[in-house]
C-alpha cells in the first residue's frame, strides 16, 4: 500500500512540476525586485543573484574553492540524495535531462542534457524513449551509449548497496520479479524495466502510465556508469566522469579535487559554461570557520547552501558591505511544532487548538533568528515557494503574539480550564530549536499549560526519540519541534511526508502528529486529480484540514541567508535547486 | 621490571576490552531502552524518505538483527582474524586488525585511523614542544622573579589561558591572523611532513600556538609552584655552596626536581592528545583523530567510534605506562619501593 | 692579619614585620690549622654568620655590612661572581641533615664529581677517581661501588661522611661545618668528630664548627665564640670557655651539655625562657630577661647594651656584672654544681 502511494508521489510531483513550468512559474519566490542597476557590473547589492546572473562572465580558468561543513552521503550518482549533491554532481555527471540553469522561475523547467531531446512517451504513456547525443564520452574517451545509462539505472536498484539514493525508479519501472540488482543477480534480464534497442536509444518501461518522466530522469540515477569500471559501494571512491570535470583526487571524508575532463565536448553541452580549470572541495570544515573563510574570500562556495551560521549572521547583517553580498530567498522549508494527539489531553482537538492559540508567533520567529536569518511567520503548512500555495490564517491573534482568551476558551471546551502538563522535545544541538521550545514554554505558561523541555541528539531524534512511535507514546511527548523541506516544490512533494498518516512507521517518522482520515482522503483526492489548478486547490484544502486538526503549529517559512563568495563570477540563485546554480560559477 | 611491564600490559588489555564493551553497550543498549528496533537503528544510515524495504535491507546488511553479543563477537573477531566486506560488485578482505567498515561511507576504519594519525601526532608534538618549553620557561622565570611585573603578567595570562576555551581562542586567532592579517593559512590547511616540512610547520603554526597556549598556562603555573618549593630546599643551598653557577643551580638542581610532577602530567596530556585533540582539530578543521572522533559520534558511525575510542585508549594506556617507567628513571627513590 | 678576619659583621633582613638583625656586629678571626667553635641556641645567628661568610645569606634583600677578610681579600666588597669562584674551592661548607642537603635525584658520586669539576677542568673519569678516593678517605667502605649510590641508599653517618667528602673535594682552606653531628646518634657523632679532626690536621685548613652543643666543640676547638641574639657574648680559647667562663649564658650552656650518663632533659642549670625574637631584641642586655643575675646590675641590664670587654687574658665577655662578681659567682655557685657529677 505504502509503495503504491510513494509511486503516486513521484508521479504527481513530477507532473506538477511540468505543469508549473509550462504555466510560466506559478511558484515564483521572488517578491523583491532586482536592485542591481546594470546586470553586468559587479557592484555588490543584496539579493542581486535572485533574479539575474550576478557578476556574469565567460572567462575561463582559475580554481574554485568550495567547502562543506559536513560530508556527502556519497559521491556515487546512485547513492546520493541531497539537493546540493544533485546540484554539484552535474559538474562530473550528465543525466538524460536537467533543470534549466540560471535565475528566476525558469530554473524550474527541465531541458535535455545527455538526451537529444525530452522523452518520447508511448501512446499508452507506459514507456518513455530517449535518444543519447552523438559524441558524448566518458573521461577515458569511451563513447557513452544508452547501455551505460541503462546499466546505471539497473545498478541503482540495489538499495542494500546504495541505501541513500532516491527510490523513484525502483517504484516506477516494471522490474522483473526475481531482480535483486546487478550484483546479486548479475545475469538477470531487466529489459522489462529498461531496454536499449541500440547504442543511442534507451526505453523506460513503466508499471503504469506516467506523464512526467523527464523530471525523474534529471535525477542522478540516469548518470551513465561504465559497467567494467563499476565497483559497487566502492564506486564512490572513483566515479567515472561524464561531465566537464573529472576527479583528480578523492580523500573520503577530507577533500577531493576536480580537474577538466578533456573528453567532455562543449559542443554536446550548451548548458555548462565550465569556467574554472579546477575545483577543490574541502569536507568537514568547521561551520563557523567556513563562514569566516567565505567572508574573507579564502573559499568561494559553501556547498550545502543552507545559509550562514548564527555567529556569522551577527557579523554580516550589521555590516553594509557584507550585507550587500547576501541573497535572502524564501526556500521551500517549514520549521514547525508537531502537536501530538497520542499524548492526552492533546487527543482532544480543542486542547490542541489551545496550544495554537496560545503560541506567540513573534517570539517563535525570534527564536528562529528573526525575519532575515530565520524566515517569515508561517500561518499554514505549505511555504510560499510551493506551487499553488495559498496563505491563510485560521488562528489570527493580535500582532501575532497569541491570544490568551481564545486559548482559555479552547481549554474550557476541552475540559481542562485549569491547563495541563506535557513534554516538548527538540534537537539538543540546535540552539534555534531550543530557543523555540523555551519560547513555547513561556507562551503556554500564560494559559497554565506547563511544558517540560527535553533535548535529544539530532542524529537519532527521528529514529529513537521524537520520530519513534513507541518512545513517543511511552514518554507522553505532546510537542516536538522540527522542520521539513521538500524535494519538489509542489503540494505532494512538500506535504505527503509530514501529513499523510499512512506514511507513519515504527521509527524514523517525519509525520509525528497528523493522523486524520479527512486529511488522508483529501491527499488521495489531490493525488488523483489531473488538472493542475484543481489539484493545487485540493492541496490547499489539505493544508486547511491540517490546520483545523491543529496537529501542526507552523513556526516559520524558512529563508536562507546566502553569501556570495568573493571573486566568484556568474552567480545566480536557481529555484529548482533552491541554491546558487553550481554549474554556472566561475572565478575572477 | 619485566614482570611489572607484563602485568601492566595485561591490565591494559583488560581495560581495552572493558572500554570496547562499554562503547558497544552505549551504542546498542541505550537506544534499546528508548524502545528502538533494528530498523530504527538502521534508519540512521539510509537516505531521506527511504522506503521500509531499504531500511530492512540496511538493518540486515549491518547485522542489527543479530543479538548484541553476536555483533560484539563479530567485532572482536574482526580485530583478531579479520573480516570480509561485501561491496556489491565483490568482496573485500579486511585483514586483522580489522575495526570494521564505516556504516556511512563503507570505508575500512583501520586505514583511516592510521591515515589520520600523522595529523594528530604532528599537532601534538609541535604543541607539546611549545608548551613545555614556553610553560616551563615562564614558570621558572616567574618563580625566580616572584612578585615582579613579569610574574604577575605571566601568571595573569596563564589564568586566561587555562580559562579560555580553544574553540574561542582558535576562532579569534584565525580571524585575526589568517583572515585579517593574512600571516597564517586559513583553517583546514594541512601538508604532510614528508611532502614539505616547511609547509607542514607553517600550516600547523596557529593550531600549535593556540593549543600550546592552553597547556603552557597550566605548565607555567605548575612549574612556578614547583620551582618555588624546590628552590627553598636544602640541596639548592648545597649546590650554591659548591660554587655552582646560578644558572646550573636553577636548571640542574632546581628544575630537575621541580619537573618530576610535570613529567607525569605531560605523559598523560600527551597521551590524551595523541588520541585526538578534539577541539583543536575541529576548530582548525585538521583531519586528525579528534575530528574523526567527533564526526564518528555525530554520525553515530559505530565502527568508527569503536575504532577511534580504542585507538585513543591505547595511547592513554601506553602513555601512563611510559610515565610510570620514566618516573622510576627520573626519581631514583621510586626504584627501590 | 689572620687567615680569616671578620670585622663588625652585620647581616640584617628587612621583613614585613620589621628588621631582623640576625648578625649584629660580629668580630672574630681564625688562622689556618685552627678550629673555631661558634655556639648558641637556634636563632642566635650562628648559621647566618656562616652563610654570610660564603655569600649564601638568603635573597637579594639581605643587608650585609662589615668586613670578611679571607686570605687578604674582603668577601663583602667582592663581586658576587668572584665569591662564587671561591665557594667550594677556597671555602666549603658541611651542612646539617645531609639527607635534605644532598640532591635526591643524583648519585653521591655525581654530586662530588660536580663539586670537583666546577673548580677543576678535568674529565669525568679523573673526577670520578678523585671522588672514589675521597669517599675512601672519609671512611666509606667499598667506595668504588658506593660512589654510584643515591643519598637515600646511605645510612645517616655515611651520608654525613659523603657530605664531608663533597666539601673536601677541592681541598678548601676554610671549612665550615654547620651542626655536623646533630642528626646522628651518639657513637656516630664521635666517629664523625674524629674524622673531622683528622682531616683538618691532614689538610691544615681553618675550621669553623657551628653548634648549639658545647660538647661537640669541647675536644675540637681552639677558640670558642658564644652567640646570643646576633651578638657575641663571650669569645675566648676553649680553656677560657670551659674553665673560666664569665657570662651567665655560657654557664647555662655548660649546664645544658648532654652527658652520656644523664637524660637529656635533666639539666643542671637550665636557662629559663626561650631565645628572643630577632625583631624585638630586648632593650639593654639582650639576655637580661633570662638572666638570674640581672637585678645585680642596678638597672643597667635593661637600659644599656653591655660592651664586649676583654679580661686581662684577652678573653672577651659582654656583661654588666662587675668582673669580680662574675668570677665569684663562677667559683662559688656555678662550678661546684657542674662538678657534682
Amino acid at each position: 500500500m505504502r509503495r503504491k502511494s510513494a509511486l503516486a508521489a513521484a508521479a504527481t510531483a513530477a507532473l506538477a512540476l511540468v505543469l508549473s513550468a509550462c504555466g510560466g512559474g506559478g511558484g515564483g519566490t521572488q517578491q523583491q525586485p532586482a536592485q542591481s542597476a546594470s546586470g553586468g557590473a559587479a557592484q555588490p547589492v543584496a539579493d542581486a543573484a535572485l533574479t539575474q546572473v550576478y557578476n556574469p562572465s565567460t572567462k575561463k580558468g582559475g580554481t574554485l574553492k568550495a567547502a562543506h561543513s559536513g560530508d556527502w552521503d556519497s559521491l556515487d550518482p546512485a547513492d546520493t540524495y541531497y539537493g546540493y549533491s544533485f546540484n554539484f554532481g552535474r559538474l562530473y555527471w550528465r543525466t538524460l535531462t536537467m533543470y534549466k540553469p540560471g535565475p528566476g522561475p525558469e530554473g524550474n523547467t527541465v531541458i535535455p542534457d545527455l538526451a537529444e531531446s525530452l522523452g518520447e512517451p508511448s501512446s499508452d504513456g507506459k514507456s518513455w524513449t530517449y535518444k543519447i547525443k552523438q559524441g558524448v564520452k566518458f573521461e577515458d574517451g569511451t563513447p557513452i551509449t544508452s547501455k551505460d545509462v541503462a546499466y546505471a539505472v539497473a545498478r541503482s536498484f540495489d538499495k542494500e548497496t546504495f541505501p541513500h539514493g532516491p527510490s523513484y525508479l525502483n517504484e516506477l519501472l516494471a522490474w522483473p520479479e526475481d531482480f535483486k540488482g546487478v550484483y546479486k543477480t548479475p545475469d538477470a534480464d531487466y529489459s522489462s524495466a529498461v531496454e536499449t534497442p541500440d547504442d543511442q536509444t534507451i526505453v523506460f518501461k513503466l508499471k503504469k502510465p506516467f506523464a512526467s518522466m523527464d523530471y525523474v530522469v534529471q535525477m542522478p540515477m540516469t548518470a551513465p556508469v561504465p559497467k567494467d569500471k563499476d565497483t559497487g559501494a566502492k564506486y564512490r571512491e572513483k566515479v567515472v566522469s561524464s561531465g566537464p570535470y573529472k576527479f583528480e583526487s578523492n580523500e573520503i571524508g577530507k577533500r577531493f579535487a576536480l580537474v577538466r575532463n578533456d573528453q567532455w565536448d562543449p559542443a554536446t553541452d550548451p548548458n555548462r559554461p565550465a569556467l574554472p580549470d579546477r575545483i577543490e572541495v574541502q569536507l568537514n570544515v568547521n561551520a563557523d570557520d567556513l563562514d569566516n573563510q567565505l567572508i574573507s574570500g579564502d573559499i568561494h562556495l559553501d556547498i550545502p547552501g543552507t545559509g550562514l551560521q548564527p555567529a556569522a549572521l551577527g557579523k554580516v547583517l550589521p555590516d553594509p558591505a557584507l550585507k550587500a553580498r547576501t541573497d535572502n530567498p524564501v526556500i521551500p522549508r517549514l520549521w514547525f511544532v508537531s502537536v501530538i494527539p497520542e499524548a492526552p489531553p492533546l487527543d482532544n482537538v480543542e486542547c490542541r487548538k489551545a496550544v495554537l492559540w496560545a503560541a506567540d508567533r513573534v517570539a517563535n520567529q525570534t527564536a528562529y533568528g528573526g525575519p532575515v536569518a530565520g524566515g517569515d511567520i508561517a500561518t499554514n503548512v505549505m511555504p510560499p515557494p510551493v506551487v499553488g500555495q495559498e496563505k491563510f490564517d485560521l488562528y489570527q491573534t493580535p500582532e501575532n503574539k497569541g491570544d490568551v482568551e481564545k486559548a482559555k476558551q479552547a481549554l474550557a471546551a476541552c475540559g481542562h480550564p485549569d491547563g495541563f502538563e506535557t513534554t516538548m522535545t527538540y534537537r539538543a544541538e540546535r540552539p534555534r530549536e531550543k530557543a523555540l521550545a523555551e519560547a513555547m514554554q513561556q507562551a503556554l505558561a500564560k494559559v497554565n499549560i506547563k511544558l517540560t523541555l527535553k533535548g535529544f541528539p539530532a542524529s537519532s531524534y527521528f529514529s529513537d526519540y521524537a520520530g519513534n512511535v513507541e518512545y513517543q507514546k511511552k514518554n507522553k511527548i505532546g510537542l516536538a519541534g522540527h522542520g521539513w523541506g521538500s524535494d519538489w516544490p509542489d503540494g505532494y512533494g512538500f506535504m505527503q511526508a509530514i501529513v499523510d498518516s499512512r506514511t507513519i512507521r515504527d521509527a524514523g517518522n517525519y509525520n509525528l502528529s497528523v493522523k486524520s482520515d479527512k486529511v488522508d482522503s483529501l491527499i488521495d483526492q489531490a493525488s488523483g486529480e489531473l488538472d493542475a489548478t484543481a489539484r493545487g486547490k485540493l492541496w490547499v484544502d489539505v493544508d486547511k484540514a491540517v490546520m483545523e486538526d491543529a496537529s501542526i503549529l507552523p513556526v516559520v517559512w524558512a529563508k536562507a541567508l546566502l553569501l556570495r563568495g568573493e571573486g566568484v563570477t556568474n552567480v545566480a540563485y536557481n529555484e529548482g535547486q533552491s541554491m546558487y546554480d553550481y554549474i554556472l560559477l566561475g572565478v575572477e | 621490571m619485566l614482570t611489572y611491564i607484563i602485568r601492566r600490559f595485561i591490565g591494559a588489555i583488560a581495560m581495552l576490552i572493558i572500554i570496547s564493551m562499554v562503547t558497544f553497550g552505549i551504542f546498542f543498549v541505550v537506544p534499546q531502552w528508548a524502545g528502538s528496533s533494528p530498523e530504527a537503528l538502521a534508519s540512521r544510515y539510509v537516505g531521506r524518505a527511504a522506503t521500509e524495504e531499504t531500511v530492512a535491507l540496511v538493518a540486515e546488511r549491518l547485522g542489527f538483527n543479530d543479538p548484541v553479543i553476536v555483533q560484539y563477537g563479530r567485532f572482536v573477531k574482526g580485530i583478531f582474524v579479520g573480516a570480509e566486506y561485501d561491496y556489491g560488485a565483490g568482496v573485500e578482505q579486511c585483514p586483522a586488525p580489522c575495526f570494521g567498515y564505516s556504516f556511512i561511507s563503507g570505508q575500512p576504519v583501520w586505514p583511516d585511523l592510521l591515515d589520520r594519525m600523522p595529523v594528530t601526532f604532528s599537532l601534538a608534538i609541535g604543541a607539546a614542544f611549545l608548551w613545555v618549553v614556553g610553560g616551563v620557561f615562564v614558570g621558572v622565570v616567574s618563580a625566580l622573579r616572584r612578585g615582579t611585573l613579569f610574574d604577575r603578567l605571566s601568571m595573569g595570562t596563564a589564568l586566561a589561558g587555562v580559562s579560555l576555551p580553544i574553540f574561542f581562542t582558535g576562532m579569534v586567532t584565525l580571524v585575526v591572523f589568517s583572515y585579517g592579517l593574512g600571516w597564517t593559512p586559513p583553517g583546514g590547511s594541512w601538508t604532510d611532513f614528508t611532502v614539505n616540512p616547511g609547509e607542514w610547520a607553517y600550516n600547523l603554526l596557529l593550531p600549535w600556538i593556540t593549543l600550546a597556549f592552553l597547556f603552557a598556562a597550566t605548565y607555567a603555573r605548575l612549574t612556578r609552584a614547583g620551582m618555588l618549593e624546590t628552590m627553598g630546599e636544602d640541596y639548592i643551598r648545597t649546590a650554591r655552596a659548591k660554587g655552582l653557577r646560578e644558572r646550573d643551580v636553577v636548571v640542574k638542581h632546581g628544575l630537575r626536581a621541580a619537573l618530576t610532577p610535570i613529567l607525569t602530567l605531560f605523559g598523560i596530556d600527551f597521551g590524551l592528545l595523541i588520541g585526538g585533540a578534539v577541539l583543536t582539530e575541529t576548530t582548525y578543521t585538521l583531519p586528525g583523530l579528534g575530528q574523526f572522533a567527533i564526526l564518528a559520534i555525530r554520525n553515530q558511525d559505530l565502527p568508527q567510534v569503536m575504532g577511534v575510542v580504542l585507538f585513543a585508549a591505547c595511547f592513554v594506556v601506553i602513555a601512563s605506562l611510559v610515565v610510570d617507567l620514566l618516573y622510576a628513571w627520573v626519581d631514583p627513590r621510586v626504584r627501590l619501593s | 692579619m689572620s687567615f680569616l678576619d671578620v670585622k663588625d659583621l652585620k647581616i640584617h633582613f628587612p621583613t614585613d614585620d620589621g628588621l631582623v638583625r640576625s648578625v649584629d656586629g660580629l668580630t672574630f678571626s681564625l688562622e689556618r690549622g685552627r678550629t673555631l667553635g661558634i655556639v648558641g641556641e637556634s636563632g642566635s645567628g650562628k648559621s647566618v654568620t656562616s652563610l654570610g661568610i660564603l655569600g649564601l645569606h638568603k635573597g637579594g634583600r639581605a643587608q650585609i655590612s662589615g668586613e670578611i677578610w679571607l686570605d687578604g681579600e674582603d668577601l663583602v666588597s667582592m663581586p658576587a661572581e668572584q665569591v662564587r669562584g671561591l665557594r667550594g674551592k677556597k671555602m666549603a661548607m658541611i651542612f646539617q641533615d645531609p639527607l635534605s642537603s644532598m640532591h635526591p635525584y643524583y648519585t653521591v658520586g655525581h654530586q662530588i664529581i660536580e663539586a670537583y669539576r666546577i673548580h677543576h677542568d678535568v674529565s669525568k673519569q679523573v673526577a670520578r677517581k678523585h671522588a672514589i678516593d675521597l669517599l675512601g678517605r672519609v671512611g666509606i667502605p667499598e667506595p668504588a661501588r658506593r660512589v654510584d649510590s643515591y643519598p637515600h641508599e646511605f645510612s645517616g653517618g655515611m651520608r654525613q661522611r659523603a657530605m664531608i667528602a663533597m666539601a673536601l673535594s677541592c681541598d678548601p682552606e676554610l671549612l665550615i661545618a654547620d651542626e655536623p653531628t646533630t642528626a646522628l646518634d651518639v657513637t656516630v657523632q664521635a666517629q664523625i668528630l674524629d674524622l673531622m679532626r683528622d682531616l683538618q690536621r691532614e689538610f691544615n685548613s681553618a675550621l669553623i664548627i657551628i653548634t648549639h652543643d658545647l660538647g661537640v666543640v669541647a675536644e675540637l676547638s681552639d677558640d670558642i665564640l658564644v652567640m646570643y641574639a646576633g651578638k657575641c657574648v663571650e669569645y675566648g680559647t676553649a680553656d677560657d670557655i670551659f674553665y673560666r667562663p664569665e657570662h651567665p649564658y655560657t654557664w647555662g650552656l655548660l649546664g645544658s651539655m648532654p652527658r652520656l650518663d644523664r637524660e637529656p632533659t635533666d639539666r643542671l642549670l637550665p636557662i629559663k625562657g626561650s631565645p628572643p625574637s630577632l625583631i624585638n631584641v630586648p632593650q639593654g642586655c639582650a639576655f637580661h630577661p633570662r638572666c638570674p643575675y640581672s637585678e645585680r646590675t642596678e638597672g643597667r641590664a635593661s637600659a644599656e647594651v653591655p660592651d664586649l670587654a676583654p679580661t686581662e687574658r684577652g678573653h672577651l665577655v659582654r656583661c654588666h656584672l662587675p668582673r669580680a662578681e662574675r668570677r665569684e659567682l663562677w667559683e662559688n655557685e656555678i662550678k661546684p654544681v657542674l662538678e657534682t657529677q
